[in-house]
């Protein structure tokens, strides 16, 4: 596979780690939320069979988490973005 | 039909024209007391032991596509129950007692052959871990044996023992570790199940659940609605898109777990080897091609294809342990979808929903599971009581903190 | 390219210049005409026998030259086999190929090129190739048939384990490997085009030249060494030139394009995501030795657009024992007789149920080879016979010749006498890489065979008979097209020049897959030995599903993959079942194309190279030292330093901890991840990584961190120095390094993305070195430069940045793993070398030892800390004790769910020490805990030994172990069960800390 960075342009898969689904991100509050709702972040996921947005990272690279949207049926990349940029986007600051 | 070597005599000398279907081809009936959503290894072991053992017989299997199209046919064919924990440790011993006995139970032949397994060590802290693991097998009841590296070249002098990164210090081994013919079990199974009066049906793929009120009552297929009193999913690879149907989230993601075999080649491996320093498990089959193994690729999929990396991955670690096998040409590659769960263990267990049962995450232990797997989840069904080896297999057990997590990589279901 | 082409006049002036048989010459069957180099003379052996042909001929025509006709054994019944086709399809003829530890089994005779010197054995028989043994198989078949394996073999009990599977396993497999290690290299190597060709027929001939004239950058591959597909092995013209001169002009001119890179011996094996392909160029296989050169290059090609032009595969028709030497493809005997001017037979037969078969008969005819009759399985067909016997609508039943053909027998009767049939059952195109990302290959009436269906690996394009265009115009043109498609595409005009042109001939075809009223049994899988009486029997046994016919019967299963086999099976099914074929099934196919070497896709990776090594900046000193090292991980460090006179390791590593407690030791503890953290928020992001606090942590001060996972089991530890208010060192353990970097990065870009925090890994960026023992103190003063080391100015866990050896920069951190007054000195990595030997050199005067990872090991389990035996991913902060660091005021990574019910039991597992009972006695980790009295069963399991060492001040084994409420068991007597070393015996439970439990050593 070819992740297309968005900083590096087209990279190959093996210069990547991958994560996960990119829910990954939204990590409950500690302070504010229990057990569950972190069971729930850790261990349960959609997995679904279609579009899929999950996290990379560029080990052998500049270090970003990307999020790349890619088919898990047919593997075809559509988006990658960076991390960061998406973490933000969904509500995390520091 | 029973086969006996009066049978394969008889027919030898008539022509073989008396042979008749190992299963029947039956259409659904609008109703059953268990629905096993899944022809695979595990579907047809349930369905056959709940008919034997449970003595529930109006029982229909459902298969979307033929049977036995799943893992059981995509497998490196490896039996073994070399596990540490003790959630999983009996489980496995049980189901390698139960491939011993697995021929004249079901009078087919699948072709068990324990020729043993080596678990190789290359440093002191792998020692240490599987002198641990040893210890839990025997403690279990299972057969193992620590050998240094000098019992280990006995066994395979054409491993590298003179050149190598990771130099071989010695071995798990396991005695009654070995293969069976893997599409042969899906059959026997199959067969057993049908001659007790199970209706296994192919080609009816589950649409979705029929519940109501917090309970299932049967399930929508592309071949018709049927009720069902219970309904037990066994559908390893596809687990997150059928539980979804019934509104479940799952601790599991699919990846897929390539697979290799070579051009057939006179006998020159004897057991089972699996190399710790590389990612790469080998044996070879009855027809004389090196299967072997790796890793799982990375990412999700539901592709049942592989990528290069993995595939030079395994090839490397292959060479780096054996480099005879150079000049061994790569004649097959193939993917399995595989539950990977978030432990790296199985689950067979209820779930929230009244009369909704399910089995699945199987990593890569499944098809070894399988006669257990069956037995376990058939009791489960049957008695709506876990059998006591599997009973660790639950769903809520990372709710509880109670992990089965063999290889200590946490809630990253690609590390296991 | 132009050595590896010879025009067809060139070879008819080479021809006529040397006569085509002199008198002692092997090759017989030598006719006129072809590409071979009848000028030269390559001498082979064969089974022992010196043989003759020469360049230009693969082995398959070579035998076929010298009139060989048996050249092997099937797989199952051990029947006679011949040379079946002229290319890597090949079922029949493989052969065991050079010798050695070069010896390659299985090898396509078909394919390999021959060279001077070229020796090649047959396979799999008993006894020698023309006295099988083994054949007694064949008396067996009735018992033999599908699926038989599994309805036998299974009485008495025990048989099947002790006699018959070791009867069947030793029967297993075709040829053998040496058992030697290979001695060739290979090579991986990346290539990028806009356009890969595959296949260098007409039609990809046609499509590089015009993407070539476009300026596209094409790579055009194929994996034969002549180039040009069919028109080597037709009689076709194009562009008013001889077929084969065409491509041979066309593969010139390619060759002198800069944008166009030719690879002949170069198969495309598979098709991968994102439009990289695999692909496999043979070196040196067409060489009598490799010389030092990679064998073979495994390629990894990343294209922009695929032209799939790998042609078609001819296939057979299934009837009674058309399996024996001498029946062969149709297509593959004017491969034979057109390209390598061999005839496979002297009175030549040919069965088609298509026009195409009838080439066969005109070419063969028109080099002077005696047809015995053309056999139609039509009643139309050509009108036109050129003075041939023809049998319109008439089938073959059986055949004579035990170990090769004699005679042929019609269905109404007639025997034809015939040494060689060429049978035509009409062509297949080669959708093989199509189906390789899953896509699924549609049925076309017209040609009676599969296309390529419409779901293709994103970027591909078929064209030419690959995509079920079966004349030869018409494949010129479909390259030519898709190429100019594809270069408007990717927004290129199109080059000049148009198709080139040839004439079409009327391509009909009425299948017939095999002939019912054969009685006798007929091949399907000539090399597994598959029949239409198996498939029937499949039938019979249920086994109908494509899949399941498959796998019951072995169909397709062998070395050729079923490339003309599977469709005979799939419509022998159809037949059975009444449905069409494509209602029956389909069955696609994965990679490899053709079977790939494990050598090839292995690389430079083995032996030494399998890894890379990581060195620590001590290294080459520690070498000189007569170190012994060992493997953690990458890296390779010092285990221990043997001197003179000692009789093991354990008297090097007793001599380094003692020395070390009564003096001084050093030792490389480099590879300890170290992670420099910077920031305004550098302490906050601490703070939520580590389960303890970090946020009030002094600058100048040290503190021992412990990680959790987000599941809240013990991750990884380490100590981390603050040496400002914003700059951070962390330390990881060796395993951990790379994955608690990762980690790291990951809680700051996609946790708290607004931290002020930067990470940078400085692993091998600084040459760490542990100084311990209590004259560490007083070494170091004469080595750090303006640094009071005093307890009071520099006590336990401080740090500072320094110099040392009057200024070279330094980083001094007061921590110890051993227990001792113990001191941990960085410098950067490049100095490394030079501050081994300069604390050695300043040590001399205190007999400083240098210490190896064994004695690291035993010091730190004697002070009972925990290492990567006891955090193993498996244990939580209260099972090693340390469930109090793990602060509930703040919401750190792990700390939640480190709260689960079942991780927090009264009953748990606690690290304790372990002293055994007989002081002589070695204790050995992984031995598990039982409660005296209890029996050796999993439910009484009670933890086990994690670590152990001697230890050479208390004078016994010391241990480490988990042991349920071990904390509360102290001086209970255990038994410690080790059933793998054979040992079972008692432990008393003790403190982890064996020595100095108080901690006063190391506060000194």
């Amino acid at each position: 596979m070819i992740i297309n960075h968005p900083l590096l342009g087209p990279r190959d898969m093996a210069e990547f780690v991958y994560k996960g689904d990119v829910c990954l991100i939204d990590r409950p509050d500690g302070m504010q939320e229990g057990i569950e709702a972190f069971h729930d972040y850790l261990h349960l996921r959609d997995n679904p069979a279609g579009e899929h947005r999950e996290l990379w990272y560029h080990e052998q690279g500049d270090r970003s988490w990307l999020v790349v949207t890619r088919n898990t049926l047919t593997h075809e990349i559509t988006d990658v973005a960076l991390a960061r940029d998406v973490a933000r986007e969904r509500g995390r600051t520091r | 039909m029973h086969y006996s070597a009066f049978r394969i005599f008889k027919e030898a000398m008539t022509g073989n024209r008396g042979w008749k279907p190992a299963w029947r081809d039956p259409d659904p009936k609008s109703e059953y007391d268990i629905i096993v959503v899944g022809g695979g290894g595990h579907g047809l072991s349930t369905a056959y032991y709940l008919a034997k053992e449970f003595g529930q017989t109006n029982v229909a299997v459902l298969e979307k596509g033929w049977i036995g199209s799943g893992n059981v046919g995509r497998n490196t064919t490896i039996i073994r129950s070399n596990y540490l924990l003790e959630g999983n440790q009996p489980f496995y011993e049980l189901s390698m007692k139960m491939w011993e006995n697995l021929e004249q139970d079901l009078n087919y032949n699948a072709m068990v052959s324990q020729r043993g397994i080596l678990n190789l060590i290359h440093n002191d802290p792998q020692r240490d871990a599987y002198a641990r693991r040893g210890n839990a097998m025997r403690l279990s009841g299972a057969d193992a044996e620590l050998l240094d590296r000098e019992a280990v070249r006995r066994m395979c002098p054409f491993l590298d023992f003179e050149n190598a990164r990771f130099p071989i210090q010695g071995a798990l081994w396991q005695p009654r570790a070995g293969t069976v013919r893997h599409d042969a079990v899906a059959w026997g199974y199959a067969r057993g199940a049908d001659s007790r009066g199970v209706d296994i049906i192919q080609n009816c793929e589950v649409t979705g659940f029929r519940i109501e009120n917090g309970r299932c009552l049967g399930v929508e297929t592309t071949r018709g609605a049927i009720r069902a009193k219970k309904v037990a999913v066994c559908v390893a690879g596809s687990s997150s898109r059928v539980m979804a149907q019934a509104g479940m989230r799952l601790p599991i993601e699919s990846h897929v777990l390539q697979a290799f075999v070579s051009e057939g080649l006179k006998p020159i491996i004897p057991g089972v080897i699996t190399f710790g320093a590389g990612h790469f498990y080998v044996s070879q089959s009855d027809k004389g091609g090196l299967v072997f193994g790796g890793d799982i690729d990375a990412y999700n999929t539901y592709a049942q294809r592989g990528g290069l990396p993995v595939v030079e991955d395994v090839c490397e670690g292959g060479m780096a342990l054996m480099p005879m096998i150079g000049r061994a040409r790569l004649l097959r590659m193939w993917g399995g979808l595989i539950d990977m769960s978030m432990d790296g263990s199985p689950f067979i267990d209820r779930t929230d929903i009244d009369g909704l049962y399910f089995n699945g995450g199987w990593c890569y232990g499944g098809f070894k599971a399988t006669p257990a797997s069956g037995y376990c989840y058939a009791h489960l069904v049957a008695t709506d009581r876990p059998h006591p080896t599997a009973a660790a297999y639950r769903l809520d057990r990372f709710l509880r903190g109670a992990p089965i997590d063999e290889k200590g990589q946490g809630a990253q279901p690609n590390l296991h | 390219m132009s050595e590896q082409v010879m025009t067809r006049d060139q070879v008819t002036r080479e021809h006529s210049a040397a006569p085509a048989q002199t008198a002692r010459s092997t090759q017989a069957n030598r006719i006129s005409g072809g590409f071979v180099d009848r000028a030269r003379t390559l001498r082979f052996t064969w089974n022992g026998k010196q043989l003759e042909g020469h360049p230009g001929d693969t082995l398959a025509s070579a035998l076929i030259a010298n009139g060989v006709r048996l050249v092997g054994r099937s797989f199952k019944y051990h029947r006679p086999r011949g040379i079946f086709s002229a290319g890597s399809e090949e079922p029949n003829a493989l052969v065991q190929l050079r010798r050695g530890a070069a010896q390659e089994p299985n090898t396509r005779a078909t394919t390999v090129e021959l060279f001077d010197g070229l020796h090649a054995t047959s396979q799999n028989h008993r006894g020698s190739l023309e006295h099988d043994l083994m054949a007694v198989n064949d008396l067996l078949s009735p018992f033999l048939t599908a699926g038989f394996y599994y309805k036998t073999f299974m009485w008495p009990k025990s048989f099947w384990e002790k006699v018959y599977e070791p009867a069947i396993r030793a029967s297993a497999g075709l040829g053998r490997l040496s058992g030697e290690p290979d001695p060739d290299v290979y090579d991986h190597g990346f290539l990028h085009c806009d356009l890969l060709i595959i296949g260098a027929g007409p039609a990809g001939l046609a499509a590089a030249l015009a993407a070539g004239r476009a300026g596209l950058r094409v790579i055009l591959a194929d994996e034969d060494f002549r180039l040009g597909g069919r028109l080597n092995s037709e009689t076709y013209t194009v562009d008013d030139m001889f077929g084969a001169d065409w491509a041979a002009r066309t593969v010139a001119e390619l060759g002198s394009m800069e944008n166009v890179r030719v690879m002949p011996r170069t198969t495309v094996y598979g098709a991968f995501d994102h439009g990289i392909y695999g692909a496999l160029e043979r070196k040196t296989d067409h060489l009598p030795s490799s010389d030092g050169r990679p064998r073979q290059v495994l390629w990894r090609v990343y294209s922009r657009r695929a032209l799939l032009t790998a042609g078609a595969t001819e296939r057979s028709i299934a009837f009674g024992n058309n399996d024996r030497p001498g029946v062969m493809l149709a297509g593959a005997v004017r491969t034979y007789v057109n390209r390598f001017g061999a005839t496979p037979g002297r009175r030549v037969a040919v069965f088609t149920n298509n026009d195409d078969g009838w080439r066969t008969a005109r070419d063969l005819a028109a080099r002077g080879v005696e047809i015995a009759a053309v056999i139609d399985s039509r009643g139309s067909g050509p009108q036109q016979t050129d003075g041939l016997r023809v049998e319109r609508g008439r089938r073959i039943i059986d055949t004579a010749g035990r170990k090769g053909l004699k005679s042929i027998t019609l269905d109404n009767g007639a025997r034809i006498d015939a040494d060689c049939l060429a049978v035509a059952g009409g062509w297949s195109p080669n959708v093989h890489l199509t189906c390789h990302m899953r896509g699924r290959p549609v049925w076309r009436d017209d040609i009676a065979a599969f296309v390529p269906g419409g779901d293709l690996p994103p970027g591909m394009v078929v064209a030419g008979a690959a995509n079920g265009t079966m004349t030869l115009a018409a494949a010129l043109r479909d390259g030519h097209e898709a190429a100019g498609k594809i270069a408007a595409d990717l927004g290129r005009a199109p080059g000049s020049g148009s198709a080139p042109r040839a004439s079409d001939e009327a391509f009909a075809i009425t299948p017939l897959w095999h002939v019912g009223e054969s009685r006798k049994r007929a091949w399907i899988d000539q090399q597994n030995d598959v029949t239409t009486k198996d498939v029937r029997q499949s039938h019979m046994d249920g086994f109908r599903a494509v899949e399941h016919l498959k796998r019951y019967t072995t169909l397709g299963m062998a070395t050729d993959q079923g490339k003309t086999a599977n469709i005979l099976g799939l419509a022998v099914m159809a037949e059975i079942t009444g449905r069409t074929i494509p209602e029956t099934g389909t069955t696609i196919f994965r990679p490899p194309f053709t079977p790939v070497p494990i050598g090839a896709f292995a690389g430079r990776a083995r032996g030494k190279d399998f890894r890379p090594y990581r060195l620590t900046p001590s290294h080459k000193w520690a070498a000189e030292q007569g170190a012994t090292f060992v493997t953690t991980g990458m890296w390779l460090r010092a285990q221990w330093f043997a001197r003179p006179g000692e009789k093991g390791w354990r008297d090097s590593v007793d001599r380094e901890v003692r020395m070390t407690r009564s003096s001084v030791g050093i030792c490389d503890v480099t590879t300890l991840g170290k992670i420099d953290i910077q920031g305004r928020d550098a302490a906050e992001f601490l703070n939520r990584v580590y389960a303890n606090a970090f946020k009030k942590l002094a600058v100048g001060k040290v503190r021992y961190g412990l990680m959790l996972r987000e599941d809240g089991f013990a991750y990884d530890d380490g100590t981390t120095a603050r040496l400002s208010e914003t700059h951070f060192v962390m330390t990881t353990t060796t395993a951990n390094a790379v994955l608690v970097f990762r980690n790291l990065e990951f809680a700051r870009q996609c946790l708290w993305p607004d931290l002020d925090v930067h990470l940078i890994s400085t692993t091998d960026g600084w040459a760490q070195f542990a100084v311990a023992g209590p004259n560490s103190r007083a070494l170091l003063s004469k080595v750090v430069d303006n640094v009071d080391l005093s307890n009071e100015a520099f006590p336990f866990m401080a740090c500072t940045e320094c110099t040392v050896f009057g200024g070279t920069p330094a980083r001094l951190f007061r921590i110890s793993f051993s227990g001792e007054l113990a001191y941990e000195i960085a410098v950067p990595a490049r100095y490394g070398d030079a501050m081994i030997r300069g604390l050695m050199k300043a040590g001399e005067e205190f007999d400083v030892v240098p210490y190896g990872t064994e004695a690291l090991g035993v010091m730190r389990i004697e002070k009972g800390h925990a290492a990567g035996n006891e955090i193993n991913g498996q244990t939580t902060a209260a099972m090693l004790g340390m469930g109090g660091m793990v602060s509930k005021k703040k919401d750190s990574i792990g700390s939640k769910l480190s709260e689960r019910p079942e991780m927090n039991r009264e009953d748990d597992l606690r690290l304790v020490g372990f002293h055994p009972v007989d002081r002589s006695m070695q204790l050995n980790a992984g031995a598990h805990f039982l409660n005296k009295g209890d029996p050796a069963d999993m439910a009484h399991d009670q933890g086990w030994m994690t670590s152990v060492a001697y230890s050479p001040e208390l004078g016994h084994s010391v241990g480490l172990g988990f042991l349920k409420r071990g904390q509360d068991r102290m001086g209970e007597i255990v038994r410690a069960y080790d059933p793998v070393r054979g040992k079972d015996y008692e432990v008393r439970v003790v403190a982890p800390q064996h020595i100095d439990p108080e901690g006063k050593r190391q506060h000194a």
